[in-house]
This record gives structure tokens, C-alpha cells and sequence, in this order.
């Protein structure tokens, strides 16, 4: 790459080409009045602290204990997820997948990086990298082995792949022994990677 | 479009690189062009799917040979200068004016 020649300078290392032009551009907009640099710094803000998957903890959670909920997020997940507040962009449009003990369903986005903002945040590096969006649709099984889950032979595993109209939500099992637990409690039993398929919820009574 | 980016069923991209403790982002760049593309969409200059098409066209090469928010800074540099927020001529006069700043102060 042609900027490689600017980073062997020692210490007077000039900024990388891409913060150059990433510095120039944001400079640009805001000299001509086109951006407000304290919403661009108030949307970082959000996606960085306080959009994250748990919110999407909390509609795992809230449909496991609550039967009227989850058939109301099987039915429109768009509609049920935005009862508890979880809404906008990249959320617009979304279909809940239950996992039963038949089924595990894994989500992927092939083309790019489509995933559920409102409930989840901003993807992780892998779910948006070539190995992953191009194996999770040819070999699923592996890929979950990858990721230490094993799903039994006789399980159907069912594969999604979320686009720009449509993102998809995995709604894990509940794990067993977590009959007690209230809406709180099971939060801290979802993970991240139970709700795109490619993990399973802690087990009850694990430490966190 | 079909294209490289277009990666279902593809082989041959090894492993899954995973990193249990990854921060939303990883460079203060990355935040800067993911609040630009905000930017770029509340003042009417492209919408998402102008976006993705611009992202698609890239040529493939340079397409996997760059980040994920390359790819985004990529196309909204291309989508504001088509839809007149500012010129190339601008732009590459700024990052010249920036570079010898940073020349400047390190000396």
C-alpha cells in the first residue's frame, strides 16, 4: 500500500492516509455547516455505552418468563421488541427465531454486516469477516464447532441470512435449572452469541 | 450485484478470527466515519442502499484487502462528493493541509 512508505519515519511519523482523510472529511462538513460535531460525538456515545445486547437480554428474558410476550415476539418481532423501548435504526424490521429442541438457528449477514442494532449493538469484527459470512451458509456445523457449540446430529440447524430490509433474532432455550430465576437474573444468562445462534445461554447457577 | 462481496458458500477463508474482549471500536477513526455516515444520511446525501451499492462496486481486490470501516469511508467519501457536499479537489486539499500540519508539529 502506498501509505506504507509514510509509517517508516520514526518519530515524526506522519498520521496513517485513512485518519488523514477521515480528519480532512469531518473538518470539511463541519467548516460548510453540514455536520454538528456534538451529534457526531453524541451518536458515538450511543453506540459505544448505552446500545448493547442487553437489550436483547431483556427480550430473551422477558419472553422466557412471560408466554403472552413471546407469542406476541414470535408473531411481529419488530412490534413486541419495540414494547420494551428497543427500536430504530436497523431494527426496523425484525424476525424472532426460537430455538426448541429440535431446532438451533444461527444468523448470519452473507453480503455484509446486517444485524440488529437496537437489541444487540454494533456487530463484532468476526460476524462481519469473510470466514464467517462465507462458511456459516456452506457449513454451519463447523462453524458452530468453532465456536464450542455442539449441536446433535438429529438437530435441524437452520441458517438466516439477515439483510437490509430484514434482520434476524435467535430466541434461545431457556436452560434448565433457571425456573427460579426472575427477569434479572436470566438477563445475566444470555449471552451475545446466544441471540445470533453461534452460542448457547450459560448454564443456570454458573458464575457470571 | 454479484461480487466479492457476495460471500456465501465461498472456501478457502480459513478460521474464524475471534477476540472475547473486542471493544465496540477499535480505532477513534472508526467512530469518526460511523457517526459520519449518520451525518451523510440526516443531510440527505444517500441513503442506506445508495450506501451498500457504493460498498458492492468497490473492486475486489481492494475490497478484501481493506477494514470494515474502510469499506464505509470508502463510500461515503464517493456518495458526498456525487451528491455536492464537497469536491474531490477539497478533499484532497484538506488532507494535504492536514498532513503538512502534522508534519509541522512533530518537528
Amino acid at each position: 500500500m502506498s501509505q506504507d512508505h509514510d509509517h517508516a519515519h520514526g518519530h515524526d511519523a506522519p498520521l496513517p492516509e485513512v485518519v488523514l482523510r477521515v480528519k480532512a472529511l469531518e473538518a470539511l462538513l463541519i467548516e460548510k455547516g453540514l455536520v454538528d460535531p456534538a451529534a457526531l460525538d453524541a451518536i458515538v456515545d450511543t453506540y459505544e455505552t448505552r446500545i448493547g445486547p442487553r437489550n436483547g437480554a431483556r427480550v430473551v428474558a422477558r419472553a422466557w418468563t412471560d408466554p403472552a410476550y413471546k407469542a406476541r415476539l414470535l408473531a411481529d418481532g419488530s412490534k413486541a421488541i419495540a414494547e420494551l423501548g428497543y427500536s430504530g435504526v436497523q431494527g426496523e424490521d425484525m424476525v424472532v427465531v426460537e430455538n426448541t429442541p429440535g431446532v438451533h438457528n444461527m444468523v448470519v449477514c452473507t453480503l455484509c454486516s446486517c444485524y440488529p442494532w437496537p437489541t444487540l449493538g454494533l456487530p463484532p469484527v468476526w460476524y462481519k469477516s469473510a470466514p464467517y459470512r462465507s462458511r456459516a451458509v456452506i457449513d454451519p456445523r463447523g462453524v458452530l464447532k468453532e465456536f464450542g457449540v455442539e449441536v446433535p446430529a438429529d438437530t435441524e440447524v437452520r441458517v438466516w441470512d439477515s439483510n437490509a430490509e430484514l434482520r434476524y433474532f435467535v430466541l434461545p432455550e431457556r436452560p434448565p435449572g433457571s425456573e427460579g430465576l426472575d427477569e434479572e437474573a436470566l438477563m445475566d444468562l444470555v449471552t451475545r452469541d446466544s441471540m445470533i445462534g453461534t452460542g448457547l445461554p450459560k448454564a443456570a447457577g454458573a458464575q457470571p | 450485484m454479484n461480487g466479492v462481496h457476495d460471500m456465501g458458500g465461498m472456501q478457502a477463508f480459513g478460521p474464524i478470527d475471534r477476540d472475547a474482549e473486542e471493544p465496540v471500536f477499535h480505532a477513534d477513526w472508526e467512530k469518526r466515519v460511523f457517526a459520519l455516515f449518520f451525518g451523510g444520511f440526516a443531510g440527505g446525501f444517500f441513503n442506506v442502499d445508495m450506501f451498500r451499492a457504493e460498498i458492492e462496486r468497490m473492486p475486489g481486490h481492494e475490497y478484501l484487502r481493506s477494514s470494515y470501516y474502510e469499506h464505509w469511508l470508502h463510500a461515503i467519501e464517493a456518495l458526498l462528493i456525487r451528491g455536492g457536499a464537497v469536491t474531490d479537489v477539497e478533499l484532497q486539499a484538506k488532507i494535504a493541509e492536514l498532513r503538512a500540519a502534522g508534519r509541522k508539529a512533530a518537528h
